[in-house]
């Protein structure tokens, strides 16, 4: 990492603590104040997955290592538990869910704004899909429901039609589907950005030529813009297999309602019902780290998927 | 004579077909297909920005249009009754002005604390910087889950302070290695000559690094203002008074028990769903003032994180 030019400028090294304050320890002072808080807030807390191993007993004052040890008590009882097992199948189809509905959805919009000349149109449906990326999900939980509850425009329109009230928030089957729909809404505008820039950068020339030797529309698109954008596709589709047990705490957290609670009850928020509301620090870290173990063995497996398949690496 | 004839033609038609390859000649089944996919991304956009408008119609429309359900996307019966109820439940314009300096506050703290560590990161005489790198990244992979990640700020005290809202999340590294890649394409002969002149290296970062990256220091003080703004996640983890709470608890609070008096009821045209309504207007308003003037550096800040590499 250290360039051989520099070094040769500073010749006296004796001691090895020399080289590190001769003229650049300013930039290590500089680093000081963050790395200081990467070890607090980012490496101290890996010290709590002991909770994971010990009765956790909230009063007394004692600190988390003086608490018993009980093994791998929690985790047996996290393989026993029903719930547990729901929230994970939850947690897999909500995400699947997404993969299958959300992931093609943006690529075929970028195709197509592809194929559009007008630059005022792209610009304006990049300006409107891209809106709901800095809604928060309290705000796109409400909006939600102005869309699909009892009274809300969907079922307006319903009715104005003749038919009678649909209950997409409160049937478990409708609500998964009203999940991807908002997931799709929220993010759809940000891959779409990805995608336009992946086809921004191709030489025109290859369509141009494609279009010369008389390849119709839809060969071109298929035959020449598909496979440019293939690299970018399968790099953000491993991405998001390799997070196929991690979910995100606000979108299921808020989207989720008493009645469709079967449906909705993912490993993140049960960690926070079981954990910080419930009380069962212990449990809840156990669940926890078993989700992270399999998160990361996951993401490994995708990187060495990516590699293999002849794509840079995600990590 | 016709056999030059012939060639002539079909050179001009080539020129012709060259002409329409590059966009320059635009013929009729050209024009009929752009127009098709202009109208349907215009289509597209209304679509999608349609929820949004649902939501601010219902907010200024009267109580029995709502009830009967005639209301669709354009206001019945307008009214602004349901924001005189919004604004003065909760105390949302005190609300909205502690989360505006909140979040100004934590995108001043991020910056700083993001611009220290990327600057001698970027710098390529630095010793052992590799293996600070390798103890930065990790972190973005290895994450200890709710439970220990909560522990910890409890244990240093700061659980329901705003210094829980501010301090967990001072730092994001993959925002700190989008900064290292911007510093990284300054001429470091630039430094060498400040050096010469008798710079120190404070100086070198204030005075040359950060002026010649201000595109992307705009670009991420958005990201870490937007993120701030919109978190919910760390306020229901770690505050439990509500005098912390931002307009996002806010609004989760008032969506979740909106109660209509009967005496509002009648002499109002107040209803749940209005007032609803009318409170997420408020909450979105600020993004939606915004965004148009920002939307860009958000572009360019999803560029520079897919170059990251």
């Amino acid at each position: 990492m250290t360039n051989k030019a520099s070094e040769r400028l500073r010749p006296d090294r004796r001691g090895w603590l020399k080289p590190y304050l001769s003229g650049t320890w300013q930039l290590y002072a500089m680093m000081l104040i963050p790395i200081i808080y990467i070890i607090c807030f980012k490496y101290k807390p890996m010290l709590g997955i002991v909770m994971a191993f010990k009765k956790y007993t909230p009063f007394g004052g004692r600190s988390m290592w003086e608490m018993e040890w009980v093994g791998f008590q929690w985790f047996e009882e996290a393989f026993r538990d029903s719930l547990f097992w729901k929230s994970l199948g939850n947690t897999l189809i909500l995400n699947l869910g997404d993969l299958l509905f959300g992931f093609p959805f943006p690529i075929i919009l970028a195709i197509f704004l592809n194929e559009l000349r007008s630059n005022k149109v792209r610009k304006t449906t990049q300006l409107a899909l891209y809106l709901p990326n800095f809604l928060s999900w309290v705000i796109i939980s409400g909006i939600t429901s102005q869309i699909f509850a009892a009274s809300g425009l969907m079922n307006n329109l319903i009715g104005a039609l003749g038919g009678s009230t649909v209950p997409f928030l409160s049937d478990t089957g409708m609500w998964r589907g009203v999940y991807w729909i908002m997931g799709i809404w929220q993010s759809a505008g940000y891959s779409l950005i990805i995608y336009l820039a992946a086809l921004m950068s191709n030489d025109p020339s290859l369509s141009e030529a494609a279009y010369i030797d008389g390849a119709t529309r839809m060969q071109r698109i298929w035959h020449v813009t598909v496979p440019q954008i293939m690299p970018t596709i399968s790099t953000l589709l491993i991405m998001q297999v390799g997070k196929v047990v991690s979910i995100s705490f606000d979108r299921p957290y808020m989207m989720r309602n008493a009645l469709v609670i079967d449906v909705a009850q993912v490993i993140s928020t049960f960690v926070y019902d079981k954990g910080l509301k419930g009380g069962r620090f212990d449990y809840a870290a156990a669940v926890g780290l078993f989700q992270s173990i399999v998160g990361i063995v996951l993401i490994l497996i995708a990187n060495h998927a990516s590699k293999k398949m002849g794509q840079e690496g995600i990590i | 004579m016709s056999q030059n004839k012939s060639t002539k033609i079909s050179s001009r038609q080539a020129e012709k077909k060259v002409r329409e390859a590059t966009g320059e000649l635009i013929t009729p089944a050209e024009k009929r297909y752009q127009l098709g996919w202009a109208i349907f991304f215009i289509i597209v956009s209304i679509i999608a920005i349609i929820p949004i408008i649902r939501v601010i119609s219902i907010s200024f429309s009267s109580k029995d249009a709502i009830l009967k359900g005639s209301v669709f996307v354009w206001p019945v019966g307008f009214n602004t009754d349901a924001y005189s109820k919004a604004l003065k439940t909760g105390n949302f314009l005190g609300t909205m002005g502690y989360s505006i300096l909140l979040m100004l506050e934590a995108c001043a703290i991020n910056m700083v604390m993001t611009i220290l560590l990327a600057f001698p990161l970027s710098r390529r005489n630095l010793r052992k910087s590799g293996l600070i790198m390798t103890f930065c990244v990790l972190t973005m992979y290895l994450n200890p889950g709710t439970i220990p990640t909560f522990l910890n700020v409890r244990d240093f005290g700061l659980v329901n302070t705003i210094w829980a809202l501010l301090v967990p999340g001072a730092l994001s590294v993959y925002n700190m290695i989008i900064m290292r890649t911007a510093f990284r394409s300054i001429d470091e002969s630039l430094y060498e000559a400040a050096r010469i002149e008798g710079c120190s290296e404070f100086r070198i970062m204030w005075q040359i690094a950060v002026p010649l990256t201000v595109p992307t220091i705009a670009t991420l003080a958005l990201f870490y203002a937007v993120s701030r703004w919109n978190g919910i996640e760390d306020q229901i983890y770690y505050i439990n008074t509500s005098n912390l709470y931002t307009v996002q608890m806010t609004l989760k609070q008032m969506i979740e028990s909106i109660a209509i008096s009967a005496e509002e009821g009648s002499t109002t045209q107040m209803t749940p769903e209005n007032v609803k309504a009318a409170s997420i207007t408020l909450s979105m308003l600020p993004m939606l003032i915004v965004y148009p003037f920002v939307q860009r550096f958000f572009t360019q800040g999803i560029m520079l994180g897919a170059v990251k590499g």
